[in-house]
């Protein structure tokens, strides 16, 4: 998919790109969101790991003047999963709506803490360095196209990263925990230090994900950690289903795709447009865009 | 020492309330010690403080010469002591190979954080290793069958059968047998025993029905208020006149009370 994606990027447009490139990092972010819904649990506050990611990336070129994509997305993703190591002492112990409502609690005090900093622009926000690659420094359209593959890199090393994990004890322990917490234990395994190690992968995800937004929007603002980022995130979990990797991505690039063209074709109700299409996901695909993917496979393999 | 298990005047108490004292108990390796008792006896207390759910207030717990008291559960777990549970713990939406699967992969790996990364669920050995218990409890054409559509009995079987797939030396059952109806009980015993015996497991399980103690332990300890009352070979402990008078009339009160508490 990625690969396909790669060598398509010359022949489309330009607002194509850069539409795609919002969505691929954005998928990163849902891929973590699935990360933690497979164990149930739902985090309303992803966000904030989205936000910490953007900003990281924006401070490092704004106060040290260093613009190498490579470097910043990854300082992106570190600084996301150190605020997600700390934060999964605490989060780490709860559960369900607490779990939500807690994480939504700590995106919104980012939120406020960067609306009250005027030095960082207060909730205007400010421009991200222009990026270069291994001294290679682009411009317009070749910079889209550079952060575009880019993009599609840093996902399809997180797609193969993710598969690995899903498949290893901590990834795999994410349906016992939901079903049989007290069983788990008795395996011999702590949940509190699974569902910790779960917190800081979707957080580096997220950071990832915000840190490549940074970058191809050019701008970071505060915004990034407001509570509907969140909700937006979790929208796409949902439309997309927990059943594979791709579905992250998929359901990312469907909901950019949807919002992008309701917002066009009639700019008061894109809104309700996006609501309808969830609605009817949940009530006609309730795994998600995913299980469509999923049953099609069944089909495959049922016929061969 | 060739006691696997030895417990030196445990004592435990919730308050004023003391749930067990005095007890002393060696255990040897490979023999199956039924338990038996009334409700609150303290027999569950006493699994619990062995298991490491519970911390005891005095004495001391050795598994294998080492002494293991106070201990968190996950550690003792990993040492080799394995428990399954009156109600079976599993995991209802994975199938029953899956559930194996995962306990065995996860007593395969290393305890850190960075162990259940690194090992996947579905190694050869985890494979095989689940595969064979599996057949080891004859719950092999359920193989494929989601963990919430079982049978009791074979629900207690998976059970039990993840708490062995990790080759533990010492099983604890609490309760193996309860929820099961009386023409199967046997059978699963039959099955759980024999497949202890082919891994050399010592264990010690708790149980009302006196027949099937009589039938499967080669030692019972009778718990009464808190403590060890007889301990013995099955015909010494069942015919213990304060075993008979004790435990024989609290139970037939018990089956009367629990009916009226439920």
């Amino acid at each position: 998919m990625f690969l396909f994606a790669a060598a398509a990027a010359p022949l489309l447009p330009d607002w194509v790109v850069s539409l795609v490139t919002i969505a691929f990092a954005n998928g990163l972010v849902v891929l973590g969101l699935v990360v933690l819904w497979r164990a149930g649990l739902v985090s309303f506050g992803q966000a904030l790991y989205y936000c910490i990611g953007a900003y990281a990336v924006a401070l490092t070129a704004r106060w040290t003047g260093f613009t190498d994509a490579f470097a910043l997305v990854v300082i992106g993703g570190v600084a996301a999963g150190l605020v997600a190591v700390l934060i999964g002492f605490l989060l780490a112990r709860y559960r369900e709506i607490f779990f939500a409502m807690l994480s939504l609690a700590l995106s919104m005090i980012l939120y406020g803490v960067l609306v009250k900093t005027e030095s960082l622009g207060s909730t205007d926000g400010f421009s991200v360095a222009t990026p270069t690659f291994f001294g290679y420094a682009p411009h317009r359209e070749a910079l889209g196209l550079a952060l575009y593959w880019l993009t599609l890199g840093v996902d399809a090393i997180g797609a193969v990263l993710i598969g690995v994990y899903f498949r290893s004890v901590a990834g795999a322990l994410a349906a016992p925990i939901r079903d049989n917490e007290i069983r788990v234990e008795f395996l011999g395994v702590s949940v509190t230090s699974i569902i910790h190690t779960k917190v800081v992968v979707a957080g580096i995800l997220g950071g990832l994900g915000g840190a490549l937004a940074a970058l191809a929007i050019g701008h970071v603002d505060p915004n990034m950690a407001y509570w509907t980022t969140s909700g937006g995130f979790v929208f796409v979990t949902i439309l997309a289903g927990a059943g594979s990797v791709a579905a992250a991505f998929v359901g990312s690039l469907v909901f950019e795709g949807v919002r992008s063209f309701a917002f066009d074709v009639m700019p008061q109700l894109w809104q309700m447009t996006l609501g309808s299409v969830l609605l009817l996901t949940i009530l006609f695909l309730p795994d998600g865009l995913g299980s469509v993917v999923a049953r099609l496979k069944r089909r495959g393999e049922a016929k061969s | 020492m060739s006691d696997i298990l030895a417990v030196r005047d445990l004592e435990k108490t919730f308050g004023s309330l003391v749930a067990a004292r005095d007890i002393t108990v060696s255990v040897p390796a490979e023999q199956a010690v039924g338990v038996i008792g009334a409700n609150g006896a303290g027999k569950t207390t006493f699994i619990n403080m062995i298991t490491g759910h519970l911390t005891p207030t005095k004495g001391s717990i050795w598994f294998e010469d080492k002494e293991i008291t106070g201990k968190p559960s996950r550690e003792i777990t990993r040492l080799g002591i394995s428990r399954s549970f009156q109600v079976a713990q599993i995991f209802p939406s994975l199938t029953v190979f899956e559930n194996m699967c995962i306990a065995a992969a996860i007593a395969r790996r290393s305890g850190s954080v960075w162990g259940n990364i690194a090992t996947p669920v579905h190694s050869p050995d985890a494979i095989t290793e689940a595969d064979a218990t599996i057949e080891l409890f004859q719950i092999g054409r359920y193989s494929e069958t989601p963990a919430n559509a079982l049978p009791q009995g074979v629900r207690k079987l998976l059970d039990i059968g993840m708490a062995v797939v990790g080759w533990p030396r010492l099983l604890l059952l609490d309760e193996p047998t309860s929820g099961i109806s009386i023409e199967e009980k046997f059978d699963l015993m039959n099955v759980v025993m024999s497949a202890l015996k082919t891994r050399k497991i010592t264990v010690l399980f708790v149980e009302h029905d006196m027949e099937i103690v009589a039938r499967f332990a080669d030692r019972v300890l009778a718990f009464y208020d808190g403590t060890v009352i007889a301990d013995g070979t099955p015909t010494e402990t069942l015919d213990n006149p304060k075993v008979q008078e004790l435990i024989s009339g609290v139970r037939l009160k018990t089956a009367a009370g629990s009916a009226g508490h439920a």
